[in-house]
């Protein structure tokens, strides 16, 4: 980069860093097969804890952000409303002149504030909201236990969605000013197996 | 070197592929309606089309249109005839004139996508352009106005 386009460029270094992310990615995924629980199969009190430290990611800002109750997306560590009375729209892409990567780019943006990226940023389709705001553990159990309401999805195919999706795998990079969830996406990948394989026991 | 389209025209040039867009629309292409507000994506005013999306062009890379065709308030149309640009001097919307071509860019699309739109859609399309004139009564109603003329005959 020359110096006329550093200096007129305040948040180009953050641009650069795709390959970071992806060699991130390959450790989170070899961590997790590390991880994975071997020996007897969980009962269903594991189960039920395993969900519990599961409910603790999905419920934090970078997961619950993008499933809202409403129509518009959350956005900060106090998952405030986004700004700009962005929607969700037909396929979860937003509408109109306010699409999603009308903003948002493939990568992060350095800085505080500034927009967050992924090439496939958007939130769940209005026909399965997905949505995780509000729900009680037990409640967001049951949804993920249902079809209907995952799209279709088995538990298989969440545990997949967590383990292994792109979007997903930004909760744990992403960008300056947002706190990530709290288990690392190995751990939550590992509770999850554990909630899966012990026949998804949900809590009371 | 980047390659692209900018209104029509095929153009090459040799920023950095992460140099904000706007710049090189500004600053090495010397297209200076479309204009810097915030820097963060925020504001609108820097509102572009990129293969007739709309883009906040202060925060998109260069790298990211590549190959692709760019429109800005300049390649809107050759002689302001774009309903809106004709709609918007018909009900003189700007005050200061800062943000609107990229409330045009935006209202663009808007139309393109849905050309009888509501006050909610408009609501939905336009809410991420800022005015701090507060002309947005006269663009809802230029849109609409907008939205008439598309369906007129111009006269001859």
């Amino acid at each position: 980069m020359t110096a006329v386009n550093a200096s007129r460029y305040r948040h180009s270094s953050g641009l650069l860093c795709s390959g970071s992310a992806l060699s991130l990615l390959m450790v989170c995924q070899i961590t997790v097969i590390h991880a994975a629980p071997r020996g007897p199969k969980p009962d269903a009190n594991a189960s039920s804890e395993a969900f519990l430290q599961v409910y603790k990611v999905f419920t934090s800002p970078r997961c619950q952000n993008c499933h809202p109750p409403g129509d518009s997306p959350l956005q900060g560590d106090d998952s405030h409303v986004h700004l700009q009375n962005v929607r969700r729209g037909k396929d979860g892409h937003g509408v109109y002149s306010m699409r999603c990567n009308t903003c948002h780019q493939t990568t992060n943006l350095p800085g505080d504030h500034m927009p967050p990226g992924n090439p496939k940023w958007l939130l769940p389709t209005p026909e399965h909201k997905m949505v995780f705001v509000g729900r009680s553990p037990a409640e967001l159990c049951r949804q993920l236990k249902d079809p209907k309401q995952t799209g279709g999805r088995s538990l298989q195919q969440l545990l997949e969605h967590v383990s292994s999706d792109d979007l997903v795998g930004w909760a744990w990079d992403p960008g300056d000013g947002r706190t990530p969830p709290p288990l690392s996406r190995a751990e939550t990948v590992a509770q999850m197996k554990i909630w899966v394989e012990g026949s998804a026991a949900c809590p009371q | 070197m980047t390659s692209f389209f900018l209104n029509g025209q095929p153009v090459t040039v040799d920023d950095d592929p992460s140099t904000p867009l706007l710049w090189v629309i500004r600053d090495s292409l010397a297209l200076t309606g479309t204009k810097f507000g915030c820097g963060m994506a925020l504001c609108g005013a820097c509102t572009v089309h990129l293969e007739g999306a709309a883009i906040r062009s202060c925060v998109a890379p260069l790298s990211r249109v590549s190959g692709k065709h760019v429109t800005t308030i300049e390649g809107l149309s050759p002689d302001l005839s774009h309903p809106l640009q004709r709609a918007w001097i018909e009900i003189d919307v700007p005050q200061c004139g800062y943000c609107q071509s990229g409330q045009i860019m935006s209202a663009a699309v808007l139309l393109k996508e849905n050309p009888k739109p509501t006050d909610k859609d408009i609501d939905e399309a336009m809410s991420g352009n800022i005015c701090r004139c507060g002309t947005y009564s006269r663009i809802r109603r230029a849109i609409h106005r907008a939205s008439q003329l598309a369906t007129e005959r111009r006269p001859s």
